[in-house]
């Protein structure tokens, strides 16, 4: 089975003055179709390098990422553009819906991007809205509704244009737990329907939601492999710190 | 994504910040409507003097000899012979005399009256008509009669319309009333051109001197060039050297005014089409601004996929939709202005100048406006094309 995210050896490099600061240095994975993966981490541990390249919003300095198969490092912006458009569905921590449209525009961007025609447009968008539960607040602006409540349109913006890859930046980094696990719930729901979820946290506990869990420290995947087992969970400071269990 | 859904974008936003946007616009606004104004005002006056022009006649060469001393004038009668031999081109000649000083009606002075010495063909000449009694006559100037022919202001406002066979004073000597011409104004009134008197050029040279003027007619007035050069090279003949004289006509007189005032509301026009730039620059300031502000929206777009060409598209559609709508609204005002400036005029002169801009510069205002819009819309709408999607994205 071909993966449908592909990390060979990915390293990415910030120049700042004479030090080089490694965010990623040598991450090597494979993501199958669908598949519900938690990339985990503590802040600086490269997760958001990581995400911004699996999201195709930069590339990687060597190594090669293949996205369904084609070499995402060799694109132009144009055609980065493209695949995000085509491939990716984000949602992120701060919902980031646009202000000033309402919720079935919100949702209908990524629709409008790709050229479907406006009629079609509309249904599909108001579809995804009805899978989130929000179908009768169509009308709304973003600012009418709760935290949950906007999560789950740009949850529904992630789904209209129908990706290979749904990819959540912290997605309930914002909100209280009760909506937190109603967002994790529907994550899950998705998954379950044959999505392929990449959820980037640096939470454990949401962490566990998932699948499979990678984790990464100073750049490099120091763990890969299912929730469950015990070392998922087990940072190696904090094992360190408590003084036992190697890494 | 289509333009006409960028159009769609923008006039959302347009309207979504309507002070911002009214107040961005107010440079174009301003530059269009005076604009507009100014070439209207131009279109106005040239038609005026064009029509003012008309009136004295188009087809009228004027010949100015300057004094020579004692050898080598032109006389009177070689002047006539002049234009027969000419008769291709040329057809009636009359001598002007223009006198100074001001004729008495009684002990009244006329003191803004025209007096000048002409033949019997002047009235013909110039499109006079005689309303009553005779005009000038041959046999007025063969005998130098002390006779003359009046403006109908000074029949009513002195004679109370019976002019005819009455008597006026000029240079101390007494002028037999015998004609009195058709009112020309509209209105009668002091120093207009009703108040004028006209008699014979021989009595007139015995008063003021020797004539040194003419008034020649035209055959064809589409023959001006033909006519001027027959005439000057007859007149070089007598003179031997071009500096004696002069040949100039109406229509070259309507030219040279016409040219001028082309050129001063070229000068005005570019004067007022400076604001429409500095309008175009407050536009470009704007939409900076507003890519600043919407830095975050920018990267959202961008991660859902939009490609640098749509942002590109919707910045500057939305700025040369600010910069049209400023045009639209600019030629409404300068329209307005336009129709307030010619009842103004017409209120404050007494005289119809229709104030009247061409569709053609109403077209050319607005184009220029929506040019000016994608021009300094271009910078910002690059400027928000070129972000990086994953600081924008994380902008505050």
């Amino acid at each position: 089975m071909k993966a449908l995210i592909e990390f060979k050896d990915v390293c990415k490099y910030y120049y700042m003055g004479d030090t080089v600061v490694k965010a990623a240095d040598g991450i090597s994975f494979q993501i199958y179709k669908g598949e519900f993966v938690a990339i985990v981490g503590q802040s600086g541990s490269g997760k958001s390098t990581c995400m911004n390249i699996i999201g195709c919003l930069d590339v990687p300095t060597t190594g090669t990422y293949l996205l369904d198969g084609r070499d995402v490092g060799q694109m132009n912006k144009n055609e980065l553009a493209e695949i995000r458009n085509e491939l990716l569905g984000f949602i992120f921590q701060q919902y980031n819906l646009l202000p000033k449209l309402n919720l079935v525009e919100n949702v209908e961007v990524p629709l409008m991007y790709a050229g479907v025609p406006k009629a079609e447009r509309r249904e599909r968008a108001l579809l995804a809205l009805d899978m989130v539960g929000l179908k009768e607040k169509y009308k709304h602006k973003p600012s009418e509704l709760s935290g949950g409540q906007q999560q789950r349109v740009s949850i529904a913006r992630a789904l209209a244009g129908e990706p290979s890859v749904i990819l959540a930046d912290e997605p309930t980094g914002a909100l209280d737990s009760r909506t937190g696990r109603e967002v994790l719930a529907i994550l899950q729901e998705l998954h379950a329907a044959g999505h392929t979820v990449v959820l980037i946290t640096h939470d454990n506990s949401i962490a566990v939601q998932a699948q499979r869990i990678i984790r990464l420290e100073d750049g490099r995947v120091i763990y890969d492999g299912p929730s469950d087992a015990p070392e998922a969970v087990v940072t190696p400071r904090a094992a360190g710190g408590i003084g036992g269990v190697p890494s | 994504m289509s333009i006409l859904e960028s159009l769609e974008l923008a006039l959302k936003n347009i309207v979504s910040s309507k002070t911002r946007t009214l107040l961005t616009m107010l440079g174009i606004i301003i530059g269009v409507a005076a604009v507009i104004v100014i070439v209207g005002l131009g279109n106005g006056l040239e038609k005026y003097v064009s029509d003012s022009f008309s009136d004295l006649g188009t087809n009228t060469l004027t010949v100015t000899v300057m004094s020579r001393g004692s050898t080598r004038t032109l006389d009177v009668e070689e002047m006539y012979d002049i234009v027969e031999e000419n008769s291709d081109y040329l057809d009636l000649c009359s001598p002007t005399v223009t006198m100074l000083g001001f004729p008495k009606v009684g002990s009244d002075t006329l003191d803004y009256t025209t007096m000048q010495g002409v033949s019997e063909d002047y009235f013909e000449i110039a499109s006079l008509t005689v309303e009553k009694g005779r005009g000038l006559q041959y046999s007025d100037m063969a005998s130098r009669s002390k006779v003359c022919v009046i403006g109908a202001y000074i029949d009513q406002a002195y004679f109370g319309g019976n002019a005819v066979g009455q008597t006026l004073r000029v240079y101390g000597s007494t002028f037999t009333i015998v004609g009195v011409l058709a009112q020309q104004d509209d209105e009668l009134e002091e120093g207009g051109s009703d108040d004028c008197l006209y008699l014979p050029y021989t009595t007139a040279s015995r008063i003021s001197g020797e004539v040194s003027s003419y008034v020649v007619t035209m055959k064809d007035e589409n023959q001006l060039d033909e006519s001027v050069a027959c005439l000057e090279s007859a007149l070089f003949q007598v003179f031997a050297d071009d500096d004696y004289y002069t040949v100039s006509s109406m229509s070259e007189m309507l030219e040279t005014m016409t040219s001028m005032i082309n050129i001063l509301v070229g000068v005005l026009a570019g004067i007022a089409a400076i604001s429409l730039v500095v309008g175009g620059i407050g536009i470009m300031n704007i939409m900076l601004v507003s890519v600043t502000e919407r830095t975050r929206e920018i990267g959202i777009r961008k991660s859902l996929g939009a490609k640098e060409r749509y942002i590109m598209q919707q910045f500057v559609i939305e700025a040369a939709c600010t910069s049209a709508l400023g045009g639209i609204v600019g030629i409404l005002i300068g329209r307005g202005l336009s129709f307030a400036a010619s009842e103004l005029a017409t209120r404050l002169m007494g005289e119809t100048l229709t104030v009247s801009p061409t569709v053609a510069a109403v077209a050319l205002a607005f184009g220029i406006s929506v040019g000016i819009g994608i021009l300094f819309g271009y910078l910002p709408a690059k400027k928000a094309a070129g972000l990086n999607p994953i600081d924008a994205l994380h902008y505050d």
